[in-house]
């Protein structure tokens, strides 16, 4: 009943206040994305895959630190589903906790580097001139190292940790963003409906943040979406390089690094984390084309 | 209202504007005509400071303006632009996009301007909260008349504001333009490629050709056929044709 009177409310092709209008077209882009079955079953892993890492302390049968020598590299059985690692630590409590710091090393990589590249993109794409070869040339400077070796030795330089790798991971990740921020703005930068913003004597300030970011904004949602599977595999190489998390924290990465000397006897010690790894990455991969699909302007 | 004196304007080593001086009075419609890349609307993009590279005088009111306009400068020059389907921001209600102005400049009552602004262009009370792409072209030059009119204008630059738009829309935009300068003492610019619109709409007629402003006339001599560049001749007798064949 709600729901229903919600969908008309939403639908209504006149709305009637600002929050109507807003919410109306919110609810299209989820009902044309409904329809995108790949990406709803992406976006069902995703959420499965975060409600377990945030309910985990409830969840996880052991503690994630605990060991049991007398019960090393266990193979699956009811006390323990997914078997116990070279410790004895049960592997699904760590694979549920390594969720946290896997996913949150993720969300922490994008909260910083797409504010950052949106701005640095639309700024060199609007003002043009000296400002735009400043900015790009740094992006090239950085787009041109590669990736995992600079934060390797970003890393190196500092302390390895959780927050070393988000920072190094950050550094090396934002130049994409920044070419596709600025190639959006420059279509729109000459057209009509800016050129009338800025005859409201708007500053170049708020015409960037309030008009051109706006439209930037679905295709970098898109482009980090489609990212998010090589920002995991990236935080996942340096915890398997040791540059990451740092033992005994549970990261999926560093789980399979510690597993990698006993891989052909025990393989489900490597092999959970590695599925948990490549599901997450392939959801958020069905995810993004779904979202590019949907989200994309000159699709529509 | 309007004096431009020697304007020239350059691209690159193109000299799209070639010393056009022309003035227009309180409350009166000046039309620019000419082909397309005759430099009529660079005039008028000039004239509402959206391009920084031109010399030569341009005036408002007797107040000189240079390359860089005061916030104020956009409360007495508004423009209507050519092609209502690239002039409103796409991911805008029409709510967001007439209300901008009055948020920058500070304004006051803004629910009560905009809902003025809708009726006095007679468009629905109900099309506030769309987005343009739910609008008819009509519709959208409507809402982009009515942008403008919400800074309330001295002067109003239009780009060719019905050319975009079908036959039976372009007349009720022209006369919804020449209502609002009756009723506001609008002061128009009005540039065009049809002679037609611009013989309804304007008193004073310039003619432009290759960048320069080849003839100066008004809208009485025009209809006359008493004109005496051949470029104004030859302007005129494709408009007739043209007239002659629609009907």
């Amino acid at each position: 009943m709600i729901l229903s009177n919600f969908r008309s409310w939403a639908l209504d092709e006149a709305p009637a206040s600002r929050s109507q209008a807003t919410w109306g077209s919110a609810y299209r882009v989820w009902l044309s994305l409904r329809r995108n079955p790949l990406s709803m079953i992406g976006l069902a892993i995703i959420l499965a895959f975060v409600a377990l890492s945030l309910a985990a302390p409830l969840l996880a049968p052991y503690d994630p630190a605990a060991q049991d020598l007398g019960n090393r590299l266990a193979a699956s059985s009811g006390a323990h589903w997914f078997g116990t690692d070279e410790l004895g630590r049960d592997v699904l409590s760590r694979l549920l906790y390594g969720g946290r710091v896997t996913l949150g090393m993720v969300v922490a990589v994008v909260v910083l580097v797409a504010p950052i590249g949106l701005g640095i993109g639309c700024i060199a794409g609007y003002f043009g001139g000296a400002v735009d070869t400043a900015l790009m040339r740094l992006t090239d400077i950085f787009l041109a190292f590669p990736r995992l070796i600079l934060a390797l030795a970003f890393v190196a330089a500092m302390k390895p940790g959780v927050e070393s790798a988000i920072l190094a991971i950050a550094l090396t990740a934002w130049p994409p963003y920044a070419r596709l921020a600025r190639a959006e703005t420059l279509t729109v930068r000459g057209s009509d409906f800016i050129a009338a913003c800025r005859l409201t004597g708007a500053s170049p300030w708020r015409i960037i943040l309030r008009h051109v970011m706006p439209l930037c904004t679905p295709s970098l949602i898109v482009r980090v979406t489609l990212d998010m599977s090589s920002i995991i595999i990236t935080a996942a190489s340096l915890g398997f390089l040791g540059m990451g998390a740092q033992p005994p924290s549970p990261e999926w990465g560093a789980m399979i690094a510690t597993a990698k000397r006993f891989i052909f006897d025990q393989w489900w010690v490597a092999t959970v984390p590695g599925i948990a790894i490549f599901l997450v990455s392939l959801a958020f991969n069905f995810l993004g084309d779904g979202l590019r699909d949907v989200l994309d302007p000159k699709g529509r | 209202m309007i004096d431009v004196e020697n304007l020239r304007v350059r691209f690159g080593s193109r000299e799209a504007v070639k010393g056009v001086s022309f003035s227009v009075g309180q409350g009166d419609c000046f039309g620019v005509v000419g082909e397309s890349g005759s430099g009529k609307s660079t005039i008028l993009r000039v004239l509402a400071g959206l391009y920084d590279d031109w010399s030569g005088k341009v005036a408002f009111g007797g107040e000189a303006v240079g390359p860089r306009r005061q916030r104020a400068f956009f409360r007495k020059v508004q423009m209507v632009f050519q092609d209502p389907y690239g002039s409103l921001h796409p991911r805008q209600t029409i709510d967001r996009i007439l209300s901008e102005l009055p948020l920058v400049h500070g304004m006051d009552d803004i629910d009560g301007r905009i809902l003025r602004a809708l009726d006095a262009v007679a468009l629905p009370r109900a099309a506030r909260f769309r987005f343009p792409h739910q609008l008819s072209g009509g519709q959208r030059q409507r809402v982009a008349i009515a942008r403008a009119l919400i800074a309330e204008p001295e002067v109003l630059l239009l780009d060719e504001p019905t050319s975009a738009l079908d036959v039976s829309v372009q007349a009720e935009i022209l006369n919804l333009l020449a209502d609002l300068r009756r009723e506001r003492g609008l002061t128009y610019l009005l540039v065009s490629h049809n002679l037609a619109v611009v013989a309804h709409l304007c008193s004073h007629v310039g003619v432009m050709y290759g960048g320069e402003m080849v003839e100066l006339t008004d809208a009485a001599t025009l209809r006359e056929g008493r004109v005496s560049h051949p470029h104004t001749q030859e302007l005129r007798r494709l408009s007739v044709e043209l007239e002659e064949t629609g009907n």
